[in-house]
This record gives structure tokens, C-alpha cells and sequence, in this order.
């Protein structure tokens, strides 16, 4: 198998490999996010990725395509989103302007047609010079597909377009190939890793999830997290580190409207680094609270429980 | 790619993954059948994942998978359970039985080819014990086992299979011999078969457990689905909810797929022209004109009075999914008079809705013309030629005046109104049932008494909301 690797996607050889190469990258993932990658690669199919916002759903499409060094092309999905902006449009611009050039050069062509129909005729025999790959504009779908080394497609947030839009997906998702009705189909050069993401606020289709791996990441437990920050966050100290996890993994224990995620983690440790903080105490703790809840409601909640939370994190981080 | 053929296992792991309700589709299947090519079966944790990533799409189905998967690959293990009380017996009385009952189970085991059956368990060969168990349960089709009723059948073949009528046979012999040794022997084994009894049924359970729950489950909801809705008993009331609650999606998630549908074929000149000013009005694109359903209107009027009392739980069930399923829609009960619940059913649980709306109104005697008259009162004025009106009751008025004259008003008014009647049609009509009379003026009247009869007509009157 290992043979029929382009050279870009050598390194996907073993789930271990995967997962250190995912750690060059700053990304640490765990066991069965390593192994979707290895399997959508060997399987070559698409990704779909669930969990809750925050927990680096995008990073991961991010991180692949900077560590096998691949063209990340991104397209955000949203209500309406259509073909024309994910696939393909046509440069209308370049053709009206076109059209007015070569008006002159249509005489030449038709000169001495005597009646309407003989030059019809030669008008058809130059074929859809306007509807060729020259005025192709190729939206985010297209553009991976004609990358001629591999490329990773990120999907982001499926869940937002409509439900049209996800039939028309799935052409591009299991064959690797769109048709485009005036040029014909247009096959994948090298069939690029293809990442969805979901946040789940509609049910996605079976026709689109049987089509796909299913890769959901949850909230890291105490020690990933922890090496995720300090992945993140150079130059944290240790014990810091382990207070502001302990904290973090209790909060997320309440009855909030949103919980706290790895992103917001993060930059919470990156602001206790820029405050000098060593130490977790209740009123730093209070007037940060805001970076990790981001609704008042929430706030106000964890906001009587702050001084049992953080002496809990101190004892944890084994901080007197 | 070549798909690879399933293997043995995988494919009794996927009827197995079925079995606990995830969705394997035949492409998951092979999807499976080639992740597993790559894998292999060594690393138990690299496979799990594997196939979890293959076969579970949605955070619920992962949770079943990962039951499904450790279940499944824990069979190999032989229950080793009651191994204390069994320790003290062998102590003791292992040594002066090994040697006779070598001797005497051969001959009355002979069918079963490999040791006896008595041997193994005077020996308390536990390996042996269980592999017999596996072939014993292999040849009796273990894999097709599908209610619990059928544990006691199926451990009585599998018993049978590993040579138990042979050895009860042996061990009468035994026993007609008088001699204490025989009557010893034969209770000492009776105390093995009983622990082996006990290990066996353990092992059939474990494999209905990994068979026949999905089964199962989707037998009792059949049953459910087409019950009498006011026959259905108490203990499944929280499985009726969940139905309840899935065919309101469902049909939420159906309807809202024909909310915007495409008419081709029409250009929409205007559009289209307004769309292409910017390149001088030359039409590369088009604009077609689009049909938008409207989203129904629905006022539901619902009987909960004592005739239909077994009845009105569920519809007000229904009407508390319906009413998460759709924005639109005003919901009211009657008995003796009307009054309007939607915030109720908006706002609280659906438990506490139901008991409310009970308790404020519900188990009087009805009196249709009066609750026709409140509503004429109260929302007539907001019934528009949009809306659909669906009553729920039995049309039984207690000889009260019907009020024909205020369904007429409101049929006229309405786009439409539809009469669902739990009572069967022969009922219609006798003692004080007013059916036939309001019946001239609904646009459809028909008998809705199980959950079945509740989808059929909602379907309907989502489908036709245009």
C-alpha cells in the first residue's frame, strides 16, 4: 500500500506515525483521532468530525495540512451557500468583455454566410469557446480537486447549509469528482483529505454520514489537556498549567448553559502567562472569568462556587 | 479498491452491532470489512477505534457500539462465576471421584466424540468446559435467538448437545447400584450439572443481550405502535413517550423538507432582469420562480374529558410533540368548557403539562356545544382561511345541544377541518354519540385510535398545508 503513496502523504504509513507527525504540527491528538486520519487516507474517505465548539474540530484540518505540507482550502459553509460559490461560477466579467473584443473578429467568421441559418451554423461549428476551463473560476470544491499534489479540504461547519446543498456533496465526497454540465466531469488529480465539521445543530443526513468516517472529539481529559496547552502555550509553568486544567475540568462538571473549551483554555493560560500569575487566587480567577464563560448567566453561577473551585485546583496542582 | 469479503467474526460482530441498534448499512459493511484489512483483529483498543469510526455516526450510536463491542469480545471469556462454593466441594472430594468417573463417563458419552461430558466436570476442566459450550451453542443456532422466552429452549439445547441426557442416564445408573460410592458420585455430579446449568443460562443471556435486543425492541414498539391507544398499560407509557416523540420529529423533519421547493421551468422575468443590471441586462443568470408553502396553521381542539380519558393522555402527548415540532400551532382542551393550553405545553415538561391541563379541566363530562360556543367566543376571530382545525373527541355531548351551527361557522371560516374519533366507525351515531351530525361539515372525519392512525392523519394534513 505503502508504494502507492504520493510523495507528500509518505509519512501516513502507521497510526503512530500520524500522531507524532500531528504532534510536530502542535496538535495533540489522541488515539482515535490518529486513527481517523490513518483511515481516511487508507480508505480514502472523507472525515466527518463532531463535538462541541472549541475543541479544535478545525485545528485538526489545520494541523494535517501543515504537517504533510498540503494546500489547505477551507470552505465555510453557511444557510444558502450554493454551487456557484462552492464549486465553480463562471467570469461573466471575462466573457462580456471578451465577446466585445472579438465582436469585430465575428464578421471574419460569418463574413459571407448569405442567410441566417448557414451562419448558425458556422457560429456552432466553434464549439462553447465562452464556456471552456479559461473562464472557469474555481470555487474552494473545484480548487481541490485540481491540486495537483493532494490537497487537505476542510468543510467547515456542514451543519449551517442546507439540506440541498449536502445532497450536493456527496457526488464530491465518495467519488472524488464533480460534474460541471458544460464541460463534463472533473476527476480528483490526487483525491484529497477531506475533513467536515459538524457542531450538530441539525441532524446531517444518513446519505451524507454513511458516506463518511465518523470521528467524534469530546473534551480532552486532565493530562491531554494539559499537554495541548503546553503544546499551545510555551513557556506555562508546570504547576500553573495543572491548576488552571483542574479548574477548567471542574467547571465544565457544573450545570452551565456553555461550557469552557480547549480554545478558551488556552486562552486563559495565555492571558495567566501574560498577568505573571503563578498562582490561582479567587479574585484573579473572578475578574478573568470572562475568557471561559461567555455568558452571564454562567458566570453568575460558577460565581458563587469560585473559592471552592480554585482551592480544589491549588490542592490538585499540589499548591499550598 | 477491491472490497475485501467480511470476515467470520466481523460479520457476526456487525449482525451483533445490528442487533444493538446502529444503522449498519451493506457500504458500512465492506467500509468495515476493508478498515479491518488494514488493522487487523490484534490490537483490540486500534480496532475498536476503527470501526467505531466506520460503524457509529452519532454520539448516541457510539455509546451503543462501544457496549456492543465489549460485549461481544468478552464471550471468549467462560464464566468462571461460583468458583468459591465449587472450590470447597473439590477440595475435598475432587481426588477419590476423578479416577472412577474417567472410566464410567466414556462409555455413556460417546456421541460427543471428544471427552465426556461427566469427565469434564468431575475434572472441572474449565477450558474444556467452555469450548464444548461453544460448539454445543454453535450447533444449536445460538445466533438466532431473539426474546428472552426462549432462554430456557435454548439452554436445554445447548445442555443437550454437550451429552446431559447421557450423563443423567449414567448417573440413575449410579444410583440403582445402591452402593454409596454410586449414590455419592451421582451427587456429587448433580452438584456440577446445576453450577454448569447456571454458567450455561448466564451464557445464553449474554448472547440475547448481544442478539436479540434490537429484537426485541423494535417488536414491542411495533406492538405499541398499532395497540389501542387507551389500552395501553402504565409500564409502557415511557416507551410510548419516546415514540411519541420520534414520529413528531420525524414528521417535523419531513414537512420542513417541502417547505421550499423549487418550481423549474418558470422564469421569473423580473428577477432575472434585476439580477443581471450589472451586465447590462444580458441573462447569464436566471432567476426561477419558486413555490413557498406556507407553514400551516393548526389549532387543535382536544377532548379531555372522562369518556376519553384513557384517550387524551396520549393525544395530549402528541400535541405536546407536535407543538416542539412545529411552530405554528394553538392547542386547546375542552370537557365541559374550552380553555387554551399552549403555553402549557410550550413551557412545561410534558409530564407536568399533561397533569395540569388534567387537573384544570379534564375528567368532567363534555359538553361539545358549550366548548364550541368558548371557542367561537375566545378565537374564532383568529381562524383564517389559512387555518387547519383538527378535533380530537369522541363527539359524545352527553345529549347536550351540539352546536352544529358554530362548526359551521368555523368550517367556513377555515381552510379546513379535520374530526379525528378514537371510537370505532360502528359506533358512531348510537346513545348520545353526535358524530353524524358534525360530520356534514368537516372536510375529513376519520377514526384515529393507535399511534399508527395519529401519524397516518398528521401526515396528511402536514402534507397538504400548502
Amino acid at each position: 500500500m505503502n508504494d502507492a503513496l504520493p510523495p507528500g502523504i509518505a509519512p501516513l504509513r502507521s497510526i503512530d506515525a500520524v500522531e507524532q507527525g500531528l504532534s510536530e504540527a502542535g496538535y495533540i491528538a489522541n488515539r482515535q483521532i490518529s486513527t481517523a486520519i490513518y483511515m481516511a487516507h487508507h480508505l480514502q474517505k472523507p472525515i466527518l468530525v463532531e463535538g462541541p465548539a472549541g475543541v479544535g474540530k478545525t485545528e485538526l484540518a489545520k494541523s494535517v495540512a501543515s504537517w504533510l505540507k498540503l494546500p489547505l482550502i477551507r470552505m465555510q459553509c453557511y444557510e444558502g451557500l450554493d454551487e456557484s460559490k462552492a464549486l465553480y461560477e463562471w467570469k461573466y466579467g471575462k466573457q462580456l468583455l471578451y465577446t466585445q473584443i472579438l465582436k469585430d473578429k465575428i464578421n471574419s467568421v460569418i463574413g459571407d454566410a448569405d442567410d441566417l441559418a448557414t451562419a448558425l451554423d458556422k457560429l456552432h461549428s466553434f464549439g462553447d469557446v465562452f464556456f471552456s476551463h479559461q473562464f472557469l473560476e474555481p470555487r474552494p470544491l473545484l480548487r481541490s480537486l485540481q491540486e495537483p499534489g493532494g490537497s487537505v479540504l476542510l468543510i467547515d461547519e456542514i451543519d449551517k447549509s442546507d439540506q440541498e446543498f449536502e445532497a450536493f456533496l456527496l457526488e464530491i465526497l465518495s467519488d472524488y469528482q464533480v460534474t460541471i454540465p458544460e464541460i463534463g466531469t472533473v476527476h480528483a488529480i490526487v483525491p484529497p483529505i477531506v475533513l467536515l465539521t459538524s457542531n450538530s445543530t441539525r441532524d446531517l443526513g444518513d446519505a451524507l454520514k454513511r458516506r463518511c468516517l465518523h470521528l467524534h472529539i469530546g473534551f480532552p481529559d486532565d493530562k491531554l489537556e494539559a499537554k495541548i496547552i503546553s503544546s499551545r502555550v510555551p513557556g506555562i509553568d508546570g504547576r500553573l498549567l495543572k491548576q488552571l486544567v483542574s479548574f477548567v475540568q471542574q467547571l465544565r462538571a457544573l450545570d452551565l448553559k456553555k461550557v469552557p473549551s480547549v480554545s478558551e483554555t488556552i486562552d486563559w493560560a495565555k492571558i495567566m502567562l501574560l498577568l505573571h500569575v503563578s498562582v490561582l487566587d479567587v479574585d484573579m480567577v473572578r475578574d478573568t472569568l470572562n475568557v471561559l464563560l461567555k455568558f452571564e448567566a454562567d458566570i453568575e453561577a460558577a460565581g458563587k462556587q469560585l473559592a471552592g473551585l480554585t482551592h480544589k485546583a491549588r490542592q490538585d496542582a499540589g499548591v499550598a | 479498491m477491491i472490497a475485501a469479503p467480511a470476515s467470520e467474526p466481523l460479520r457476526r460482530f456487525l449482525q451483533v452491532a445490528r442487533g444493538a441498534g446502529l444503522k449498519v448499512s451493506a457500504a458500512e459493511g465492506i467500509d468495515a470489512a476493508r478498515a479491518v484489512d488494514l488493522v487487523g483483529f490484534e490490537d483490540r483498543t486500534v480496532l475498536k477505534d476503527t470501526l467505531g469510526l466506520v460503524l457509529a455516526k452519532t454520539p448516541d450510536e457510539k455509546a451503543l457500539y462501544n457496549e456492543a463491542f465489549d460485549l461481544y469480545f468478552k464471550r471468549d471469556e467462560f464464566s468462571t462465576g461460583k468458583a468459591e462454593t465449587e472450590d470447597d466441594l473439590s477440595d475435598s472430594e475432587q481426588d477419590p471421584f476423578s479416577s472412577p468417573s474417567n472410566g464410567s463417563g466414556g462409555d455413556g458419552m460417546g456421541g460427543q466424540g471428544g471427552q465426556s461430558l461427566g469427565f469434564l466436570l468431575a475434572n472441572d476442566d474449565r477450558a474444556a468446559l467452555a469450548t464444548a459450550t461453544e460448539q454445543a451453542a454453535r450447533e444449536a443456532g445460538i445466533e438466532n435467538i431473539r426474546f428472552f422466552t426462549q432462554k430456557n429452549l435454548y439452554a436445554r439445547r445447548i445442555l443437550d448437545r454437550m451429552g446431559l441426557r447421557a450423563l443423567e442416564r449414567d448417573m440413575e445408573a449410579m444410583r440403582q447400584t445402591g452402593t454409596p460410592e454410586g449414590l455419592g458420585r451421582a451427587q456429587f455430579l448433580d452438584g456440577r450439572i446445576d453450577v454448569l446449568r447456571d454458567s450455561i443460562r448466564d451464557f445464553v443471556e449474554r448472547h440475547l443481550l448481544l442478539f436479540g435486543k434490537g429484537d426485541t425492541e423494535k417488536f414491542r414498539e411495533e406492538l405499541l405502535k398499532s395497540a389501542r391507544l387507551s389500552n395501553i398499560e402504565r409500564r409502557d407509557l415511557d416507551r410510548m413517550r419516546i415514540l411519541v416523540r420520534q414520529m413528531a420529529k420525524k414528521l417535523a423533519a419531513r414537512y420542513a423538507k417541502t417547505r421550499r421547493r423549487r418550481l423549474r421551468g418558470q422564469l421569473d422575468t423580473r428577477r432575472t432582469l434585476r439580477r443581471n443590471m450589472g451586465w447590462g441586462g444580458i441573462p447569464f443568470i436566471t432567476v426561477w420562480k419558486q413555490k413557498r408553502i406556507d407553514k400551516p396553521r393548526v389549532m387543535v381542539l382536544c377532548d379531555v374529558s372522562g369518556s376519553v380519558a384513557a384517550m387524551s393522555q396520549f393525544l395530549l402527548m402528541f400535541m405536546y410533540a407536535i407543538n416542539e415540532a412545529l411552530s405554528d400551532i394553538r392547542s386547546f382542551a375542552f370537557a365541559g368548557s374550552l380553555i387554551e393550553v399552549s403555553e402549557i405545553l410550550e413551557k412545561a415538561p410534558v409530564e407536568e403539562a399533561i397533569t395540569k391541563i388534567m387537573s384544570l379541566i379534564g375528567f368532567g363530562s363534555s359538553n361539545y356545544g358549550n366548548s364550541f360556543a368558548d371557542f367561537e367566543d375566545g378565537w374564532m376571530r383568529h381562524v383564517t382561511n389559512k387555518t387547519t382545525v383538527i378535533i380530537l373527541g369522541d363527539a359524545r355531548g352527553n345529549r347536550t345541544d351540539p352546536r352544529t351551527d358554530v362548526i359551521g361557522r368555523l368550517s367556513q371560516r377555515s381552510k379546513r377541518v379535520i374530526w379525528l374519533n378514537p371510537e370505532y366507525k360502528s359506533a358512531w351515531g348510537t346513545g348520545d354519540s353526535d358524530m353524524y351530525r358534525y360530520a356534514p361539515f368537516c372536510n375529513l372525519v376519520s377514526v384515529c385510535n393507535t399511534l399508527r392512525h395519529l401519524e397516518r392523519a398528521i401526515t396528511d394534513i402536514l402534507e397538504d398545508a400548502t
